[in-house]
């Protein structure tokens, strides 16, 4: 049968036998209009509505640029990106926008210092060891973990990760980046496992029988079978993940201070760009001011480093996967 | 041969001992998520169940901790939810839909895929300065429900289109066929057919895009979601409040009642969460069965 026809809306009603009264032939025709108007419609519709996501890409864009050209007009764009001093908010205004990288920077790597192994290691527990009763345990419990809100894990990282933090560091401030950092991976593991699980799930049995039969341990197979064959989505999903440590918010905005600080001291209070954009809208600034650009260009700057991360992940798990 | 048997016998015994101390090694990492949550929970559970009284879901909040709850915060979240839900499982599911079914394998679909795919990963901050920019200024929506819904939907639009294309997926050809077979058309085959038995996994992408959206903070800071409001909205129009930001308003204070009740605040959301979670495991059961 030729489906393509059928799917085009040419159905039965249209070449089936002719109705004897007219009346039917009336009602039957009005509904096949009715049908064959749906049909025509609504692709329309719903093309419309997957349009929407672009119109929303084309409107972070578009948004983003255009202020931050605005920005650009008072600072100049040498000073943003190379200055090394940022103080919007009082005199002498200086718009440098390193000490938020390096702020932005100091988190992300403690985050993955504690998620990356952490991750890994439990997709490696999850795919290789565990029985499946504790996996149909355990995965409910990391989805759970991811859905916590990230103020859930702002509060927590005040209240119970800066007192552990400061006991075995004493000199450490309340706001500080290490507990900070800490949450914020936390906060990430599940995104680590979950993605390179599936990874790992997807290397097919019959390697790891091949290993096993050559008398390859389980830590040998995952190890040398496995983990090479799964590579590129354990990758891609550290990048994914570093890309979500980079733009969290309220973890670092709760935790980790409002002091812009250029440092690699994990125990001083920091700044990141994210926390500096909540920092500005919860305050009254005016719109057209140099702070409210300021936002902009930060959104920018963030925007378009989550952006490349999320590209090379995909990027990643796309050119180096292993067909089998 | 004696001798190298054992040797061999010795080289498999250490092999064996390495694989059984990376097992618990593996094993300990992977209890880190679960401890990490159990801490968590007992962490705010302490915190917050003194606070965890009616007052907290009767008053508004307050400068005296005594007196203060997150009644607007609820019913702010509330709406909200109420907004989104209906606007947000259209467009999604439209978009699945004609991504699934209609669309060709052309350029233009390759690149709204790519599209939605870096979207999802756009940090919620970045929707924040679009809803401040697109709503609240733009279309003159000011700090309104409205504005918040809007920006919250496009925030979790990109969640729905990729659940709601997998469950669409999932739906096997041969119901499609027989639908065509039938001598239903292109639509009447997706609306009767093929959208009935994808719609379990549809409402369970759909509610864990409503929890996300509950808990989320960040870009309604950025529209301005007042702290402060002691009234329930009456219109769209209105200013508003939601939980997270409530919560957040209350660990900001210096004094010790207030962590209270952002604790007993962060006990109503976490709460509220799970039932949605479970709502989303239940319907997932179902579904698998069916298929």
């Amino acid at each position: 049968m030729n489906v393509e026809r059928l799917r085009t809306g040419q159905a039965v009603g249209a070449t089936g036998p002719k109705p004897k009264r007219a009346r039917a032939a009336g009602a039957r025709a009005f509904r096949n209009g009715r049908r064959s108007v749906m049909n025509r419609l609504m692709p329309v519709l719903l093309g419309l509505c997957a349009s929407v996501s672009i119109i929303t890409s084309v409107g972070i864009v578009y948004t983003l640029v255009s202020e931050t050209i605005f920005f650009f007009r008072d600072v100049p764009i040498v000073e943003f990106l190379t200055g090394t001093r940022w103080s919007p908010l009082f005199e002498p205004k200086s718009f440098g926008i390193l000490p938020l990288l390096a702020g932005t920077l100091l988190i992300t790597v403690i985050a993955c210092a504690v998620a990356m192994p952490v991750g890994l290691a439990s997709a490696i527990y999850l795919s290789e060891y565990a029985p499946r009763r504790m996996r149909n345990v355990v995965k409910p419990i990391l989805e759970v973990l991811a859905g916590v809100p990230t103020i859930v894990y702002g509060y927590f990282a005040l209240s119970f990760m800066t007192p552990i933090v400061r006991a075995i560091f004493p000199e450490t401030g309340i706001f500080n980046a290490l507990s900070a950092g800490i949450v914020v991976g936390i906060m990430i593991i599940p995104m680590v496992t979950s993605l390179s699980e599936d990874a790992m799930n997807a290397v097919p049995k019959s390697l790891r029988d091949g290993a096993y039969a050559l008398g390859a341990t389980r830590f040998e197979s995952a190890l040398k079978i496995v983990l090479p064959a799964a590579l590129s989505g354990i990758v891609a999903s550290f990048v994914l993940a570093f890309s979500r440590a980079v733009g969290e918010t309220m973890i670092v905005t709760v935790a980790a201070g409002a002091t812009p600080n250029l440092t690699v001291n994990p125990l001083e209070s920091i700044q990141t760009m994210t926390a500096y954009i909540v920092q500005v809208s919860l305050g009254d600034t005016q719109r057209g001011s140099i702070e409210y650009g300021s936002i902009f260009a930060v959104g920018t700057a963030l925007f378009v480093i989550t952006l490349l991360l999320n590209l090379l992940a995909q990027y990643v798990a796309g050119k180096f996967r292993e067909e089998y | 041969m004696d001798l190298l048997r054992s040797a061999n016998r010795e080289q498999i015994a250490r092999r064996r001992k390495i694989d059984f101390c990376l097992h618990l090694l593996f094993a300990a990492a992977t209890s880190v998520g679960v401890v990490a949550l159990c801490a968590l929970l007992i962490d705010i559970l302490i915190d917050g169940i003194g606070r965890l009284r009616p007052e907290l879901f009767e008053h508004f909040p307050s400068r005296r901790a005594d007196r203060a709850g997150m009644k607007s915060a609820i019913v702010g979240s509330m709406y909200m939810l109420g907004i989104m839900l209906p606007i947000s499982f259209m467009l999604g599911v439209g978009a699945a839909i004609w991504l699934e079914e209609y669309a060709g394998r052309g350029r233009l679909t390759r690149l709204i895929r790519l599209n939605i795919r870096t979207l999802a990963g756009v940090p919620s901050i970045v929707y924040g300065i679009l809803g401040l920019t697109l709503f609240v200024r733009m279309l003159m929506l000011q700090r309104s429900l409205l504005a918040g819904a809007f920006t919250m939907t496009i925030l979790v639009l990109p969640i729905i289109i990729v659940a709601a294309q997998e469950a669409l997926r999932a739906v096997p050809k041969s119901r499609r066929e027989a639908a065509y077979a039938l001598g239903a058309n292109k639509w009447q085959t997706v609306s009767r057919a093929v959208l009935p038995s994808a719609l379990p996994g549809i409402l369970t992408g759909v509610i864990l895009a409503m929890s996300r959206a509950i808990g989320e903070t960040a870009p309604l800071i950025m529209i301005g979601a007042l702290t402060y409001v002691a009234f329930l909205p009456k219109s769209v129009l209105d200013p508003f409040t939601v939980m997270p930001i409530q919560i957040f308003n209350w660990m900001s204070r210096p004094q010790p009642e207030f962590h209270e009740l952002a604790a007993a605040g962060i006990l109503v959301l976490l709460a509220l969460l799970l039932l949605m979670n479970f709502a989303a495991i239940l319907l997932r059961n179902k579904y698998s069965k069916q298929i």
